[in-house]
């Protein structure tokens, strides 16, 4: 590793502690530009009840305040504050809780998608024209314009006869996964597809066929390497869209993960539960992005970054 | 022509030297009619099937999607067994395709002609067909605005950025990186969220509450959110074709700024720029039929595909077909927008298929 490529990781790491920083305050005061306070809907509270309970979890501060709170809350203590609809519990407790099965779901979903995409996309990328390069192309672009709930939804009515739909046991996990997985799936696929079609016409192919070497070492010594680069450019935005897309998916199939648990915080207004599990996602997004971005320009030093 | 076939010879043809009559000329130039960019393009457009029909399909689904509410006998909002004055009519609820309500049933028999319910009714009892329409209508209508606002925010933004370069260039750039690095779908949905329970109160009683708070918060992401790739985008075209030799010559043989703007650099931009935006229109849709699925999307009794496809959720053991036609309509939809998207950028700019 020379010297511009750590320059530019302790850059790109700044620039991810700052997005990090973005996020948070960003988050906070959106969230209390909201008119009224969260317990405004609550019934059958009388104005001294509701300055106790403002008193009671510090809503009655200058907001500058409450922000250096929270904010330093997070970064000391990595605490996100008590949740405001289920009382008694820490808002981490219950991402933690919820992260549990997300996590699985979506490390699943993106190991199978990865895998089925690079045997599908080197597939379709060696049988160039053919009919079986022809079916994966038209059901890979299906699929890409397909949104995941309506994927989700469809394999609902499907398979609601054959499969469990409740997502809380093992079994139920089967078409959360599948309808995760497919849109990174055909994605990858096309993605490999064309850049194998690419490494293919390279110089260094027809000269290890020159020298005879072997079909199959061709593609799995030369091609299948440097093809797999753009792959992994996309891990970033697959960690995105499976994070987003477990949302609605978590939803459909009643996946007791952190995604519903947004959900269902949105729809309680519990701020403390949306700041903290908007933080704690956009976190793992960035991070994400931050390996993603390093690991491509160590794989690749040919890359020039800005 | 015979005798070039005889044996060889150092005799010169003087009939070779003869100067070329007009009908030899004329089989000599090719005479091409001359074309123009955007005409050369339309032509390589015209010759991609792929694209061509996705361009046929995206017309029909908008000119059906316009005009099919004007004739049509059913609104979008009408509860068919609602009557006022009268006891709410159940029959008219969950109707079946090609069924009718009790008091449609006895106006049949009476020998009046009634108008099918093509996809029945909802659980509401509201005609399903000219909903799906009508959510076809507000989808597109929503995927072209939100892309309007991407592309006027992000060419304004880019083109100052570009233009002005230094100091302003770089703190522009600064704040495009971060929000594109922000994750946009969070972000959408908190800005989402917030913005509907801000929205509400203001808006009530003005024109733009006939739109909803969640259009309009929608509308807001994107003007707040999306512009980044654009201007990113139209920074970078400003500050390549500037640079470029052919107008580094324009500049050398006189020409004013005006010229190179028209005739050199706004051609040479607005390929990329346009199809940026006709790809954006189909995210844009993504994005409004998710939020519709979170309940974000379009203010009831207003339908949009994906809020259509969110209601049939509830109902979809017995009525799995109010869920697959939506499905249909907006994967139908996306796919066309984006092969002739595709189609659009194989045909006007060349350079990248190099």
């Amino acid at each position: 590793m020379n010297s511009k490529t750590f320059m530019y990781i302790v850059k790109r790491i700044l620039l991810a502690i700052f997005t990090v920083w973005v996020v948070i305050t960003a988050t906070f005061f959106i969230m209390h530009a909201v008119p009224g306070g969260p317990f405004v809907g609550e019934k059958a509270t009388t104005p001294a009840v509701q300055a106790a309970m403002e008193a009671k979890y510090g809503l009655d501060k200058p907001v500058i305040e409450q922000y250096f709170t929270y904010l330093g809350d997070i970064v000391t203590k990595f605490d996100f504050g008590p949740s405001l609809k289920q009382r008694g519990r820490m808002v981490i407790d219950i991402i933690a809780d919820g992260m549990q099965t997300s996590l699985l779901l979506g490390l699943i979903a993106a190991g199978i998608s990865t895998l089925f995409g690079i045997v599908l996309g080197s597939i379709a990328a060696l049988k160039r024209n053919k009919l079986i390069d022809r079916i994966i192309m038209v059901v890979t672009t299906a699929f890409v314009s397909m949104p995941s709930f309506i994927i989700g939804s469809l394999l609902l009515v499907i398979f609601s006869q054959v499969l469990p739909a409740n997502g809380s046991t093992a079994a139920g996990l089967i078409l959360p996964i599948i309808t995760l997985a497919l849109y990174p799936m055909a994605y990858i696929t096309r993605l490999t597809r064309s850049s194998m079609l690419d490494v293919l016409g390279q110089d260094y192919i027809r000269t290890a066929r020159a020298k005879g070497v072997s079909g199959r070492r061709i593609i799995f010594g030369h091609a299948l390497k440097n093809s797999l680069i753009p792959v992994l450019t996309y891990l970033g935005p697959m960690l995105a869209y499976i994070v987003t897309g477990s949302l609605v998916v978590e939803q459909i199939f009643a996946v007791p993960g952190i995604g519903r648990a947004f959900i269902s915080s949105i729809t309680n207004r519990d701020y403390p539960m949306i700041m903290g599990t908007t933080i704690i996602l956009a976190v793992l997004i960035v991070v994400m992005n931050l390996l993603t971005d390093i690991l491509y320009k160590v794989v690749d030093p040919r890359i020039t970054l800005e | 022509m015979n005798q070039t076939k005889k044996k060889f010879t150092f005799h010169v043809d003087l009939d070779a030297f003869q100067p070329a009559s007009e009908k030899e000329k004329e089989y000599m130039v090719k005479m091409r009619p001359s074309t123009t960019f955007f005409k050369d393009g339309v032509r390589r457009l015209y010759k991609n099937k792929i694209a061509f029909i996705s361009f046929i399909v995206i017309c029909l689904i908008t000119i059906m999607s316009i005009i099919i509410p004007i004739f049509w006998p059913y609104s979008y909002e009408t509860q068919l067994g609602v009557q006022p004055g009268r006891p709410v009519d159940s029959s008219y609820n969950n109707l079946q395709p090609f069924e009718y309500g009790k008091t449609e049933q006895k106006r049949i028999e009476e020998g009046e002609n009634i108008f099918p319910h093509l996809f029945g009714t909802d659980a509401a009892g509201r005609d399903y067909f000219i909903r799906v329409v009508y959510g076809t209508r507000v989808s597109l209508a929503v995927g072209f605005f939100a892309s309007i606002i991407v592309l006027v925010i992000g060419m304004l933004v880019g083109s100052v950025s570009g233009y002005f370069g230094g100091k302003v260039d770089l703190i522009i750039m600064r704040i495009v990186d971060i929000i594109y690095s922000l994750p946009d779908m969070l972000m959408v949905i908190l800005l989402a969220t917030v913005l509907k329970m801000t929205l509400t109160p203001v808006i009530e009683g003005t024109f733009l509450e006939a739109i909803g708070s969640n259009i309009i918060s929608l509308f807001v992401v994107f003007a707040l959110l999306y512009w980044v790739s654009m201007a990113r985008l139209i920074r970078g075209q400003i500050l390549s074709l500037r640079e470029q030799e052919y107008v580094l010559s324009a500049k050398a043989t006189g020409a004013k700024g005006g010229w190179i703007i028209r005739k050199h650099l706004i051609p040479n931009c607005i390929g990329i720029v346009i199809i940026s935006a006709a790809l954006q229109i189909p995210s844009a849709i993504f994005t409004e039929s998710y939020l519709s699925f979170l309940g974000l999307g379009v203010n009831a009794p207003m339908p949009s595909l994906g809020s259509l496809a969110a209601d049939a959720l509830n109902g979809i053991d017995s009525y799995p077909y109010r869920l697959v036609i939506p499905a249909i309509a907006i994967s139908l939809i996306v796919l066309s927008l984006n092969l002739f998207g595709d189609g659009l950028r194989d045909a006007f700019d060349p350079k990248l298929n190099a």
